[in-house]
C-alpha cells in the first residue's frame, strides 16, 4: 500500500446537485451548461430546465460552480444537505447580524430618549404652554417619530401583522403603548386646547427610551442565548471536517459528506474518528469521553467499533465505514439532544396555556386601568389614565413566561448530554428529578456482565477438562450470559467442544441436551431438584461459592451430578461508591437478579444494598416495578436495554445502561452511554437542577407580571401615591426575559458529579 | 365622558372577538406542498386547511432574523425543527385524521393552526 499524501480527491465523486434561479428558456440550458463544462474538474453538466436544477459530476467545489453561474447572469443554490457544522456557523452570522442590528437601534432611539429624559429630569418642564415650545415639541415629536420608523419599525410591522392574523404578542403591546403615548403627546402639541392645562404634558421621552431599551435587552438576549446552545454546539464540533480514506490502493483526504459505507479509512495518533466503523488493522486506545463521559482510554483492535468524533490517543489503525453522514452514533445523538432540547416538561405547560392569552388580557387590563383613571382618579384624569394604560402595556412580558421552560430545558439537557447522559424529552427530565425508588438490575448494571469461570467442582465427571467439555458443548448453542464465559474458558485449556443433540432452554433454571450420547441438565439448584438428581452432598460446596458472589452451576450427565461449575461476574470498579451517591440522595436503591439468592446476597452485601430480589424471572421483573409503584414510589429502573426492555417501559423512568457509544436510542426515557452507575445519579442530579431553575425562571415570570401589572395600572397610588413611568416599566419588561435566559445560564456551571 | 366608557367597553369586546371568538374565513388550503413564511412576528398563512388521509408537505421559509421564530413545532406530532434565517425547510406531514393541530414557536408566541378536513 503506498501512502501518497494530500493526493487531490478525484475518484468515484458522486455528482452534485444545484437549484438555479432565473433560468426561463432553453437558450439559458446551454449558456449555463457552457459556463459550467469550462470550470476546472467539471467532467458534465446537465441541466433539467423543468425542475430547474443542474446536475454536475466531477471534482470541482460547490463555490466555484455557483461562482460560474453567477457570472453568466443566474444565481444557485446547492441541494445537498448542508452539514450541522454549516448551519451553526450560518446561525452564528445571522445572530450576529441581527445583534448589530439591534445594538444599532438602540443607540438611535437611546440617542434621541436620554437627552430628552435629562431634560425633563433636570432643565425644564416636558410641558406645551407657549407658542415656542409648541414648535419646538413639534420638532422632538417628528424625531421620535423617524426613531419609531427607524429603530422602532420592527415593533410596529410585527405587532400590526400579528394583529391581522388574530395571534397578539410581545411586539403587540410595544406597538400600542409607545403608539399611545407618541399620539397623545402629539394631540398635546396640535390641539393643546383639547385638554386642561395640567394634562398638557409630552411623552416622546417614553416612547423613545422604550423603544431603546428593549431593542437593547433583545440585544443581550441574543447574546446569552447563544450560550445556551454551547453543548450542541461542543457535540457538533466533534465532527472532522475532511478522512483519510484508501482507494485503489492511495490514501486520500476527502470530505467526510463524501465517505461511503464500506470505504477503508486511515487513522493516525492525533486523529478524530470520522464517521462509525469496525476496525480491520491495527491496534489503538481511543478516548471516547466526549460521547460518554468515560475518562480512562479505551483499547480497540481488529473487530472492535470506532465512534465518530472520538479522538485515537496512541495506535495507527485502518477501519471499515459502517455509517455515515446522518446515521453515525454521534449524528443521532445530536439529533435525540436537539429533539428533547426542544420539548417541553409539563411543569411548562401552565405556563403555554397562559402564554396564549395573555396579550389581549393585557390589552383589556390595561383598557381598565385607563377607564378607571378617568372615572375616579385625580386631575389631570386624562394623562393618569394614558400614563397607566401605557405603563401596564409596556411592563407585561409574555416572553419571559415563554422562555422560562425552554431556555433551562434547553441548557439542562445539553449539560446531561456532556455527562453522557442522552435524556429523551422534557417529560422524562421532570420525572427524573422525582424518582423515589431506584431499581438496578444486577448483571451487566451492578456487575461488568462480563462473567469468568472462577471453580470446578468435581463429583462424578473424571476430569475439569471432561466437565467443562460438557457445559461447554452444551453453552455453545446458548444464549445466555454466563455461556460465554464457559465456552471461553473451555477453549483457553484446548478442550474440543462436541455436537449438542436435542438442545433445549429451560426458562429460570438452566439448559438440557444431548452431547456424546449423555443426557445432559446443566443450571441451577431447582433444575436438580425439579430432575430429582441427588446434589446434597455438594450443596454446603454450592452454598459456600454463592457466599463469595459466584454463582454455582450444576451439571447432570445421565441422572447423576457430575460436577459444579462456578462463575463470577466481576462487580464494576464504581458501582459502590455509585450505589452510596443513590442512597445518599434519598432513593429507595433495590437490586433484581434471576440468579441464586446467596449470589445476590453477596452482591448486594459488597455494594451496600439491603433489598433484593433473587430467582426474578424476566417476565417477572415488570410485576417487581408495578408492586413498587403501587407503594407510591416512583420508580427508575435501569437495565441493558435489550432484556430489560419491558421493565424498563414499565418504569416511570427507563434508564438504559449503554456499551460504550452503542446507544440504544430507542429504547429508554435515558441512556447513559457509558456503564457506571454514576451515570444514574447524574442524570438525577442534572434533572432536579434543571427543574429547580424551571421553578425559579416561572416563579420569576409570574411574579413580575402578577406583581407589574397591578403597581403599573396604579394600584399603589391610593396608599403611597405611586405610580410608574413607562421608562421604568420599558426597563423591567427588556431585563425580565433577559434575566430568565442568564438564570438558564447558570445552570451550565452546574457540575453533577458533586451534586 | 359616558362616551369615553362605552368606546372603552367596546374596545374590550372587540378584542375578545377578534382574539379569541373569531373564527377566521380566510384560510389557506394545502394541496400537497405549501410555502409558510415567518415574517414579522407571525406566520402567514396563519390557518391551514388540509385534507384528511392524504400526505402533505408544509415548506417554512423564515425571514424573520428574531430567535424567536427560530424552532417551529407541531406538539400533536411531535414535530419540531430549527429554522434557517432565509432557508426553505420542509416538513413532511403524513396522512392526518380529522383534527386541529397548531403550529406554534417555542414560546408561542408566533401562533398558527393547521386544521385536517
Amino acid at each position: 500500500m503506498t501512502n501518497s499524501i494530500n493526493e487531490p480527491a478525484i475518484l468515484n465523486l458522486p455528482s452534485q446537485q444545484l437549484l438555479i434561479e432565473g433560468a426561463s428558456c432553453a437558450s439559458c440550458v446551454n449558456k449555463i451548461e457552457a459556463a459550467l463544462s469550462r470550470v476546472n474538474g467539471v467532467e458534465k453538466a446537465e441541466m433539467n430546465l423543468a425542475q430547474r436544477t443542474v446536475s454536475v459530476d466531477g471534482s470541482a467545489t460547490t463555490q466555484s460552480l455557483i461562482d460560474a453561474i453567477r457570472r453568466v447572469g443566474y444565481d444557485a443554490q446547492s441541494l445537498k444537505d448542508k452539514s450541522d457544522d454549516d448551519v451553526l456557523d450560518e446561525k452564528d452570522l445571522a445572530d450576529r447580524a441581527y445583534y448589530r442590528r439591534l445594538m444599532r437601534d438602540t443607540f438611535i432611539a437611546l440617542g434621541l430618549g436620554v437627552p430628552l429624559m435629562i431634560y425633563g429630569l433636570f432643565i425644564g418642564e416636558m410641558t406645551v404652554s407657549t407658542t415656542p415650545e409648541r414648535i419646538a415639541w413639534l420638532v422632538v415629536g417628528i424625531l421620535t417619530f423617524v426613531v419609531m420608523a427607524t429603530s422602532g419599525r420592527h415593533f410596529y410591522i410585527g405587532g400590526w401583522k400579528s394583529i391581522l392574523s388574530h395571534t397578539a404578542n410581545m411586539d403587540t403591546l410595544i406597538m400600542l403603548g409607545t403608539g399611545a403615548a407618541w399620539i397623545y403627546s402629539m394631540v398635546v402639541v396640535f390641539v393643546p386646547a383639547l385638554l386642561p392645562e395640567m394634562a398638557r404634558h409630552v411623552y416622546f421621552e417614553a416612547t423613545a427610551m422604550i423603544i431603546g431599551l428593549i431593542n437593547l435587552g433583545l440585544a443581550l438576549e441574543v447574546k446569552a442565548r447563544g450560550r445556551t446552545s454551547e453543548a450542541i454546539k461542543r457535540l457538533i464540533g466533534l465532527q472532522a471536517k475532511t478522512a483519510r480514506i484508501v482507494r485503489d490502493d492511495k490514501e486520500i483526504d476527502i470530505a467526510i459528506e463524501d465517505v461511503l459505507v464500506d470505504d477503508l479509512v486511515r487513522i493516525r495518533p492525533g486523529d478524530k474518528i470520522p464517521v462509525d466503523g469496525i476496525v480491520v488493522e491495527g491496534r489503538t486506545a481511543m478516548d471516547e469521553s466526549m460521547l460518554t463521559g468515560e475518562p480512562m482510554p479505551i483499547e480497540k483492535s481488529i473487530g472492535d467499533s470506532v465512534a465518530t468524533g472520538t479522538l485515537n490517543k496512541t495506535g495507527s489503525i485502518l477501519f471499515r465505514a459502517t455509517r455515515v453522514g446522518k446515521d453515525t452514533a454521534l449524528a443521532q445523538i445530536i439529533y435525540m439532544v436537539k429533539h428533547a432540547q426542544n420539548s417541553k416538561p409539563p411543569i411548562g405547560r401552565l405556563a403555554d396555556v397562559i402564554a396564549g392569552y395573555f396579550v389581549p388580557t393585557i390589552m383589556i387590563i390595561a383598557i381598565v386601568s385607563g377607564l378607571i383613571w378617568l372615572n375616579i382618579g385625580p386631575e389631570p384624569t386624562i394623562a393618569f389614565a394614558v400614563v397607566s394604560a401605557t405603563t401596564v402595556l409596556i411592563i407585561a412580558c409574555p416572553c419571559a413566561l415563554g422562555l422560562a421552560t425552554p431556555m433551562s430545558v434547553m441548557v439542562g439537557v445539553g449539560k446531561a448530554a456532556e455527562a453522557g447522559v442522552l435524556i429523551r424529552n422534557g417529560e422524562a427530565l421532570q420525572t427524573a428529578s422525582k424518582i423515589t425508588a431506584m431499581v438496578l438490575d444486577k448483571t451487566g448494571t451492578i456487575t461488568l456482565g462480563a462473567p469468568k469461570v472462577t471453580d470446578v467442582v468435581l463429583a462424578n465427571a473424571k476430569s475439569d477438562e471432561a466437565l467443562l467439555q460438557m457445559a461447554a458443548s452444551l453453552e455453545s448453542v446458548s444464549e445466555h450470559p454466563l455461556a460465554l464465559a464457559i465456552v471461553e474458558t473451555a477453549e483457553e485449556r484446548g478442550v474440543t467442544l462436541a455436537k449438542v443433540e436435542n438442545f433445549n432452554a429451560i426458562a429460570g433454571h438452566g439448559i438440557e441436551g444431548v452431547v456424546d450420547g449423555k443426557h445432559l441438565y446443566f443450571g441451577n439448584e431447582r433444575l436438580m431438584r425439579a430432575q430429582g438428581i441427588e446434589i446434597d452432598a455438594f450443596l454446603d460446596k454450592a452454598q459456600s461459592l454463592a457466599s463469595e458472589a459466584k454463582t454455582p452451576m450444576f451439571m447432570a450427565a445421565d441422572g447423576v451430578l457430575a460436577g459444579i461449575i462456578a462463575v463470577a461476574d466481576p462487580i464494576k470498579d464504581d458501582s459502590i461508591s455509585a450505589i452510596k451517591r443513590l442512597q445518599d440522595n434519598g432513593l429507595r436503591v433495590i437490586m433484581l437478579t434471576g440468579d441464586n439468592r446467596a449470589t445476590a446476597a453477596a452482591v448486594a452485601k459488597k455494594v451496600g444494598i439491603t433489598e433484593f430480589y433473587a430467582e426474578v424471572l424476566p417476565q417477572d421483573k415488570t410485576d417487581k416495578i408495578v408492586a413498587l409503584q403501587m407503594e407510591n414510589e416512583i420508580v427508575g429502573m435501569s437495565g441493558d436495554g435489550i432484556n430489560d426492555a419491558p421493565a424498563l417501559a414499565m418504569a416511570n423512568v427507563g434508564f438504559a445502561i449503554g456499551t460504550g457509544t452503542d446507544v440504544a436510542i430507542e429504547s429508554a426515557d435515558v441512556t447513559l452511554m457509558r456503564g457506571s452507575l454514576h451515570g444514574l445519579a447524574d442524570a438525577i442530579a442534572v434533572s432536579k437542577a434543571t427543574l429547580r431553575n424551571v421553578k425559579q425562571n416561572l416563579f420569576g415570570a409570574f411574579i413580575y407580571n402578577a406583581a407589574g401589572v397591578p403597581v403599573a395600572a396604579g394600584i399603589l397610588y391610593p396608599f403611597f401615591g405611586l405610580l410608574l413611568s413607562p421608562i421604568i416599566a420599558g426597563a423591567a419588561m427588556a431585563f425580565s426575559s433577559l434575566t430568565v435566559v442568564m438564570n438558564a445560564n447558570r445552570l451550565r456551571f452546574f457540575d453533577a458529579k458533586n451534586n | 365622558m359616558i362616551v369615553i366608557n362605552i368606546a372603552g367597553v367596546v374596545l374590550i369586546g372587540l378584542i375578545i372577538w377578534w382574539f379569541w371568538l373569531y373564527k377566521p374565513t380566510q384560510i389557506a388550503v394545502c394541496e400537497g406542498d405549501l410555502l409558510v413564511t415567518v415574517e414579522n412576528g407571525s406566520y402567514s398563512p396563519t390557518h391551514i386547511t388540509l385534507a384528511s388521509n392524504t400526505p402533505a408537505t408544509l415548506r417554512f421559509l423564515r425571514k424573520d432574523a428574531s430567535p424567536c421564530a427560530e424552532i417551529v413545532m407541531i406538539p400533536e406530532l411531535d414535530i419540531d425543527r430549527t429554522l434557517p434565517l432565509n432557508e426553505t425547510i420542509s416538513i413532511d406531514l403524513p396522512a392526518l385524521e380529522s383534527g386541529e393541530y397548531p403550529f406554534h414557536c417555542q414560546m408561542q408566541m408566533y401562533r398558527g393552526l393547521l386544521s385536517v378536513e
